[in-house]
């Protein structure tokens, strides 16, 4: 019911929006919970477990019971905190867990199954069949129980994300962080101020008292337009700091546009800042925790303090008649608050015996609350005094059970919060982050006069640690109320009480876990999963600690808290990846010739970063198979033309770099002589291929290592770590040369033609064999020739300086085409290359070694190098290993599969018969059939033998015989020729 | 030694150890390959500034804090 006046809000301007498909209106500064307050909703969701009706519950980011799903469609966002959510227009919102309404909810019948349902249902009830669990049970038990849901569909919505550095971060704008940006801010220091809130100012927002001789709220605006006005102050409203990690940084997520009624194009939804820090203040403020008693979670039991910000602050009353609960001052600061509203206050009720009131309301001291009735809402409340049992009418009840100090963010980096008598609660750690400082209500001080102090006190301190000179900041008057209270967290009564409304978790629950021998806090959590939900137990967590320390007879302390982690309130995934959907996720590279191969019609594919032609589709080709064919067939026949840029091109000098390539490489290449090209392979220390390829000698003392396009940055950094950690004693050189030269593959019977005409000078055949290198000159510029051949044709590759890459490229592929070839790409390169029995990371997977492979002979005896001790193993040199194989299908020629396992010729296709796999396979045009390379236990030992080769996946069950790997001109005549 | 970098420029390479001498396989090896103290504390460990000056560092760290408490390059006197 909106009150006649009073409140924050602006009542000029009226805002129309939809809850549960039904529109509705409040006001400019009006959140959806105080809106839909004011337009008398009390059921705005269901329960969780049970669909219980749950109402309004606080006024902040802790809220357990308002979770609403905003928007319709792709972005559509579940859970959100309708006490957070600003009305605007256009907004709509619908309640969660409940169909057809949160009115009428079918699925209410579970809170009759209640008594079986209570904590550790699944894991006792679930049990058996075993496989019920995963088809039948979970999906049942996840429709029934559950938040809200994503859409599923990919969210268009823009989020963004940002960095921020500052001297001093203030986290929370109440009283205390106000003060300490203050004093911070005239100091000089470059100062972030972050609150949660639209509307900076905490608590004096939500209280009737005055600060610095004017009203709270008037403090706090005043303050907040004062620090807006300077230069080295940012004021970030709607932004909640998430997270504490290492060395002074934070994670905080701004809700940038949501709340506007209209959102202009680029504007995004959130922002995700990383911020940088020197030193920060926690100013994050307190939770007031409930009291459990019975059915205390019906529509209308509320937080104090909520009941005093809706009045206040957004000028609505919770109810008609108020009955008020606590244990402490802010009971009455409540009743008189509500008196002052001119809200009818049907009792208050104090658990201390010693309290007096001052109010003209009918006062209980010395008295609980035990239970309340009404199904829908409160209708009673049961008050248990000194003598005897009273039944008080009220449609609202207010609870106070004390305050609860925001300590999450001091608990990031592992600290643990202490327990504090004086309060009954926990509060931060001395140093628990570094860098980081409590103060005011996170701290346990909670009078506002206590806390603008303490914000000073902070800053001060903060100040004084970066050497910034303190300037004199006026003081503001405030109340300055003692906080005395009698803690009480559990009143036996009629009916379930409950801890955690957001997860369903009842006191009983807790009791179940101490007596199932769940007796620490962290089992007892994921017994009952009391704080697991997406409000993480905020108003519930100390209080179940409590009921757990009584239940297994220890104190509180003893009992401590589960971990505090990281984020403090929900972030949305969106936010924290933004710019990071689609083609934003990873850097694209792209080759010199890629926008002359994409223009030839080439589709392009990745490898690793990069991006490369899969083929070249001809006019009438319909399946990428026949341009590969025809590719091949251009290879093999005449000359074809690809770039190989990507490869990893290491440039390698200095009087040790033989000796070094010697270290890294298997094979010997410091006898190798300039002109000469070796292939070589480098092992991990554990005696595993780590990758391989050519390296070329351009010089003495001057060497080019190329490695595989994926392995390029693994190998570089491998190599400087030889360089510097192993070998500092060489003298030794190397820069990464990828980028700089475009390199393209020349292949063919016709290749020395097509460069014989392109070249300055032609090729001299006996100056260039296989295996040749050296510099040449195409067209006046100077460039690199290797005779080198991925697909066992006699075959070069030419590298020019990059920026002469896409001439080159075209001129070549022209060149090709003359003379009966053209441009092939990775389909027809991976033909050829199995063809020849070439290996590529389908191979070299980490897990095989060089006698796997079939390269011991590649291994030198006569020198330490990477690998070698390990590479010695016992169990590395079984001939039982599984290991490289060719495979060619047995009979009519049918479609082989990489990812296939290989299995003996009878024996049943199950794991325990298990030989080997496959790793690549290709349909080779020059040999008529699928050709596969595959690793098969004894391997070599096993050539002719026919093996069945099964692919469950895909439903395949051949049979295959097994040949060497070398499929195609096995002696390498071609290839030398 | 670095300057103040961003943590993601920088590459974990694990506990600094030094490479057993030999080409045999011994338990020396099997130490240095497989073997792991896991102090809550202090630790000596090999950084590399993979997208900056390409050093490897050796690094003194507190794992618990992740406090820094030393860097030098692992090429020593040569950079």
């Amino acid at each position: 019911m909106r009150l006649g006046q009073g409140g924050l809000i602006d009542r000029d301007a009226p805002v129309s929006f939809r809850f549960d498909g039904h529109v509705y209106s409040g006001f400019r500064g009006d959140t959806l919970a105080s809106a839909l307050m004011a337009n008398g909703i009390r059921v705005v969701g269901r329960s969780f477990k049970y669909h219980r009706p749950r109402g309004i519950f606080s006024a902040g980011s802790e809220e357990p019971n308002a979770l609403v799903t905003l928007g319709r469609g792709a972005g559509q966002e579940p859970n959100a905190r309708a006490t957070m959510v600003e009305i605007h227009e256009g907004l709509e919102a619908r309640a969660q867990n409940c169909w057809p309404s949160a009115q009428w909810d079918v699925m209410e019948v579970n809170d009759l199954f209640a008594p079986f349902l209570g904590a550790g249902f699944y894991y006792k009830t679930f049990m058996w069949p075993k496989k019920f669990w995963e088809k039948v049970y979970e999906p049942a038990i996840r429709r029934a129980a559950g938040m809200g849901s994503l859409s599923g569909e990919h969210n268009g919505d823009l989020y963004e994300k940002a960095y921020a550095h500052c001297d001093l971060l203030v986290i929370g704008a109440g009283p205390a962080g106000l003060m300490a940006a203050l004093v911070a801010a005239e100091a000089g220091a470059d100062v972030i101020l972050a609150d949660e809130d639209a509307l900076p100012g905490g608590r004096l927002n939500g209280e009737r008292m005055e600060v610095g001789g004017q009203s709270a709220q008037g403090w706090a605006a005043e303050t907040v337009a004062r620090l807006e006005a300077m230069p080295n102050v940012r004021v970030m409203r709607r932004t909640t700091v998430t997270g504490v990690y290492d060395q002074g940084s934070f994670g905080a997520v701004e809700r940038v546009g949501g709340h506007l009624d209209r959102r202009p194009e680029g504007l995004p939804l959130e922002c995700f800042w990383r911020i940088a820090a020197k030193r920060a203040v926690l100013a994050a403020g307190a939770i007031e925790r409930p009291v459990a008693f019975g059915r205390n979670d019906r529509p209308g039991v509320m937080l104090a303090s909520a009941v005093r910000t809706y009045v206040n602050r957004y000028g609505v009353a919770p109810g008609r008649r108020v009955a008020v609960f606590g244990n402490n001052d802010d009971a009455h600061r409540t009743a008189a608050d509500l008196l002052a509203a001119g809200v009818h206050v049907a009792a208050l009720i104090d658990a201390r015996p010693e309290a007096r009131c001052d109010l003209s309301v009918p006062f209980y001291p010395g008295a609980v609350v035990s239970s309340v009735s009404g199904r829908m809402g409160v209708e009673a409340v049961r008050v248990e005094t000194g003598a005897g049992t009273q039944r008080i009418g009220a449609d609202c009840l207010a609870v106070s059970g004390g305050w609860n100090p925001n300590v999450h963010l001091t608990c990031h980096l592992n600290g643990r919060p202490v327990w504090d008598d004086g309060i009954a609660s926990f509060v931060p750690a001395a140093g628990a982050v570094p860098g980081l400082i409590p103060a005011g209500a996170a701290k346990g001080i909670f009078a506002t006069s206590g806390c603008l102090a303490d914000g000073a006190r902070a800053a001060g301190e903060a100040l004084q640690a970066l050497g910034i000179a303190t300037g004199t900041v006026e003081m503001p008057e405030a109340e300055d109320a003692a906080y005395s209270l009698r803690p009480v967290w559990h009143v036996p009564g009629k009916g379930r009480a409950w801890l955690d409304l957001q997860n369903d978790v009842t006191v009983k629950d807790v009791k179940a876990a101490a007596q199932e021998n769940f007796r620490s806090v962290e089992h007892m959590k994921r017994f009952t999963t009391q704080g697991m939900a997406p409000d993480q137990g905020k108003t519930s967590n100390i209080a179940a600690l409590a009921v757990l320390a009584d239940a297994t007879g220890r104190g509180i302390p003893q009992t401590g808290t589960t971990t505090y982690r990281p984020p403090y309130s929900p972030v949305a995934i969106a936010a924290m990846g933004a710019g990071a959907q689609g083609a934003g996720f990873a850097p694209q590279r792209k080759t010199t010739s890629h926008a002359a191969s994409v223009a030839m019609g080439a589709p392009m594919i990745e490898a690793g970063l990069w991006y490369r032609p899969s083929y070249f589709p001809a006019p009438g080709e319909e399946t990428w198979r026949q341009s590969c064919d025809r590719e091949v067939g251009w290879v093999r026949n005449a000359v074809g033309v690809s770039d190989v840029s990507t490869l990893g091109k290491i440039d390698i000098q200095g009087p040790d770099a033989g000796a070094f390539l010697d270290f890294v490489y298997t094979g010997t290449f410091s006898t190798l002589k300039p002109g000469r090209v070796r292939y070589g392979m480098m092992l991990r220390e554990d005696g595993h291929v780590m990758d391989d390829g050519t390296t070329a000698c351009l010089a003495p003392d001057h060497y080019l290592m190329t490695t595989t396009t994926a392995a390029a940055g693994l190998v570089m950094r491998h190599l400087e770590f030889v360089a510097q950690v192993l070998k500092p004693e060489y003298d030794v050189q190397m820069v990464s040369v990828t980028e700089q030269w475009a390199q393209f593959a020349v292949a063919g019977p016709k290749s020395r033609e097509l460069l014989d005409g392109l070249l300055d000078a032609p090729l001299e055949p006996a100056a260039w064999p296989f295996m040749a290198c050296g510099d040449v000159s195409v067209m006046g510029v100077a460039a690199r020739l290797f005779r080198i051949s991925f697909s066992g044709e006699h075959a070069y590759e030419i590298a020019v300086p990059a920026r002469y890459g896409e001439s080159l490229f075209r001129e070549l592929v022209a060149r090709a085409e003359g003379l009966g070839g053209g441009a092939y790409g990775m389909e027809a390169l991976n033909v050829m290359r199995l063809e020849k029995g070439l290996l590529t990371h389908a191979e070299l997977h980490g897990r095989t070694t060089g006698f796997d492979l079939g390269m011991t002979g590649m291994m030198s005896s006569k020198k330490d190098y990477i690998g070698r001790a390990a590479a010695t193993r016992e169990g590395l040199l079984d001939s039982e290993r599984e290991r490289l194989v060719g495979l060619k299908p047995v009979g009519a020629v049918k479609q082989l599969t990489a990812g296939a396992h290989l299995f003996a010729e009878d024996a049943e296709p199950v794991r325990e018969n298990d030989e080997g796999y496959v790793t690549s396979v290709g349909y080779s045009p020059t040999l008529g059939h699928f050709i596969a390379l595959g690793f098969l236990k004894g391997g070599p030992d096993r050539y002719g033998e026919r093996v069945r080769f099964v692919d469950h996946l895909r439903g395949i069950d051949t049979i295959c015989e097994v040949c060497p790997p070398c499929f195609f001109d096995p002696e390498g005549e071609r290839v030398r020729g | 030694m670095c300057g103040e970098r961003d943590r993601r420029e920088f590459y974990y390479g694990g506990t600094a150890l030094s490479r057993p001498v030999g080409t045999d396989w011994s338990a020396e090896w099997d130490d240095y390959l497989h073997l792991r103290e896991n102090p809550a504390g202090r630790s000596r460990e090999l950084w590399y500034h993979e997208t900056g000056c390409t050093a490897w560092l050796v690094v003194e760290r507190d794992t618990v804090t992740h406090e820094i408490h030393g860097v030098r390059l692992a090429a020593g006197g040569r950079s």
